[in-house]
């Protein structure tokens, strides 16, 4: 009978471990969540961070950070939301659409931040850009479509079939691919679209394109950026040049890419997470979006996947790794 | 944890407890080991939020959901009886089609439902004249709702055709013996099976803001985890308590997450989440005689 006893008890002091959870003494509160490990959205995260620390928001001192992933899952996804939102910080920072909207489900009032989101509007987390109005605002990273497909032609300017590998599941590529069809053929390139639904399925969509592109051009596709290797492999072997969305991709053997990184976005982010920890009304805050265009290249994909870059690409690129 | 996480809690356990009654009729009912339910749970928010922002009345739509995941449990159950595919094999095809079949009903992967009239909106309204917030009020409507749920499961396992379908998973040959038509109890049990975690799928997607066609993963293993930590904490010699240890179990397996999300002081970190779950409900399953608060005289077998 005392075991039995035991085992509930074990239970129901495991369930309220946090009934007592640790203070911090702390100015202000922001709580982050994030629907997944993932390097883009830790890179969001870790930009805000930095831009809360430079603003003397430090973690520890001035500053109660809160941080959970779903892991993937969205029944988890909402009782973070339910927890931060009873937990009331001052600003709550939702990375990525399932998480944010679990979040702006959960609360009228607490201002909500989100990150990494390529359609606001679709996703119904504000319903004006210029004006939220509401107690929800945050960054866009929809990607400068058009000024990716020029770059494409730049770096291969004999392109007409451009191969597009994206995740069908994700709502942020379904967005940019909508775009990129519609660019495309301005750019005088038809579209060759591959799916992976997994990681594990890039690999296997790089090689049904080969034989049918002359390029392939990577969104900001959280499955693929994943297993972006994959990609970049088939590329050198069938000397298919490989352009990415985000400029961390670069590091990773995409010949070329223009724009923005993830750290940036999470920068970005921050100065506007700072700006409500001062005071400003999220509502007032217009939805921001990216306006960087830094050039990144890298010469020894240029190399593997036979493309020569001309000398005024060189001349206007932030960094070349060779 | 603060009232608002803990009643959050209970609100996505009463909603996971649809998808445990569920789980609970394939796995230990009809002794259908059935996967479907991955797909059936965002199939069911996929077809409620498509109707939904189109001006589709909420509750039609989610009896909609229901049906459709009828349709699902049918298909798997199909398979399986008529086509001989091993139940196992059937229910994984039915899921990874309906990750694109749910793709195709949305056009797109996700539609949000933020500020769309949903079943949950009466509650709003009622909150200002009952002076009570809507977290308060959204668990007990799910409350209400799933112990009517309940109730009716188990009116329907003790009738003649639940009987029936008891039969057919304790012994099909038996069952086949005594007249039963055990392809067709598999049929209607693994219909109602997915009907039920369809329509977990619809109200989550009402409760949450979105459908999401991402909404499946792990499902099984919620549905699995709560029948089965349910039987570890009662005895469940009575379809009437079976099915009470189902939503007990998925109850528990939420106030674990969201004890789990409380951790951080211990020293645990954010991507330690999945993993003291898992350790939260291994305690409560495992420890010595757990088996025990509401447990009554062990009786031998299923009775009712």
């Amino acid at each position: 009978m005392i075991a039995k006893r035991m085992g509930f008890a074990a239970m129901a002091a495991a369930v309220s471990l946090g009934f007592s959870t640790l203070s911090v003494a702390a100015d202000k509160h922001v709580a982050i969540t994030q629907i997944v490990e993932h390097p883009a959205l830790d890179a969001v995260r870790k930009g805000i961070k930095d831009v809360l620390a430079e603003a003397g928001y430090v973690e520890g001192k001035s500053l109660k950070w809160s941080y959970e992933s779903a892991q993937g899952n969205t029944a988890t996804a909402a009782q973070i939301a339910k927890k931060f939102v009873g937990d009331a910080p001052d600003v709550i920072v939702a990375i990525a659409t399932p998480s944010a909207q679990t979040v702006v489900a959960s609360t009228k009032t607490i201002p909500v931040v989100f990150s990494a989101i390529t359609d606001p509007i679709g996703a119904k987390l504000v319903s004006n850009m210029a004006h939220p109005g509401k107690n929800v605002t945050g960054f866009t990273d929809l990607s400068p479509i058009a000024a990716h497909m020029a770059l494409v032609k730049r770096v291969m300017p004999t392109a007409k079939r451009l191969g597009v590998i994206s995740n069908p599941g994700e709502v942020n590529s379904v967005s940019l691919v909508t775009l990129i069809e519609a660019e495309a053929p301005k750019a005088g390139m038809s579209v060759v679209l591959a799916a992976a639904t997994k990681s594990g399925e890039v690999l296997a969509a790089a090689r049904s394109l080969v034989g049918k592109v002359d390029a392939i051009y990577i969104p900001t596709d959280n499955t693929v950026i994943s297993a972006f290797e994959a990609v970049v492999k088939v590329g050198n072997e069938a000397g298919i040049p490989v352009l990415a969305g985000d400029t961390d991709s670069v590091k990773r053997g995409a010949v070329a890419a223009a724009g923005f990184n993830y750290y940036d976005i999470g920068r970005q982010t921050g100065q506007m997470v700072v700006k409500i920890l001062k005071g400003a009304n999220p509502g007032d805050m217009a939805v921001e979006g990216n306006a960087m265009t830094d050039l990144y290249l890298n010469m020894k994909s240029a190399k593997a996947q036979g493309v020569t870059l001309s000398d005024a690409l060189i001349s206007e690129a932030k960094d070349i790794i060779r | 944890m603060s009232q608002i996480a803990f009643l959050g809690a209970i609100e996505v356990g009463l909603l996971f407890a649809l998808v445990a009654l569920g789980v609970y009729l394939s796995f230990r009912v009809l002794q259908f080991p059935d996967l479907t339910v991955d797909g059936s749970f965002p199939l069911g928010a996929a077809v409620c939020a498509s109707l939904i922002v189109v001006e589709v009345n909420p509750y039609l739509a989610s009896l909609a959901a229901a049906l459709a995941g009828a349709c699902a449990g049918i298909v798997t159950a199909w398979l399986n009886v008529r086509l001989k595919i091993l139940h196992l094999l059937a229910s994984i095809l039915t899921m990874i089609a309906l990750y694109s079949i749910n793709l195709r009903i949305m056009g797109r992967p996700n539609i949000a439902l933020l500020g769309e009239t949903t079943v949950f909106t009466p509650l709003e309204a009622l909150g200002e004249v009952v002076g009570l917030p809507t977290y308060v009020l959204l668990p007990i409507a799910l409350f209400g709702l799933v112990i009517l749920v309940k109730l009716a499961l188990d009116w329907f396992l003790n009738s003649e055709v639940g009987l029936a379908m008891r039969a057919t998973g304790v012994n099909p040959r038996m069952a086949r013996a005594q007249g039963i038509h055990t392809n067709r109890y598999i049929l209607g049990g693994m219909a109602l099976s997915n009907a039920l975690v369809a329509l977990a799928g619809a109200l989550f997607a009402q409760s949450q803001g979105a459908a999401d066609v991402t909404l499946g993963v792990g499902v099984i293993v919620v549905g699995l985890a709560a029948v089965i930590g349910g039987e570890a904490v009662m005895t469940t010699a009575t379809v009437f308590r079976a099915t009470l240890a189902c939503i007990i179990g998925s109850i528990l397996y939420r106030l674990a997450v969201a004890g789990a999300l409380n951790a951080d002081m211990l020293g645990l970190k954010a991507q330690d989440l999945n993993l003291i779950t898992a350790v939260l409900v291994t305690l409560a399953m495992v420890l010595p005689g757990v088996r025990m608060p509401f447990r009554g005289k062990r009786k031998g077998g299923m009775t009712s």
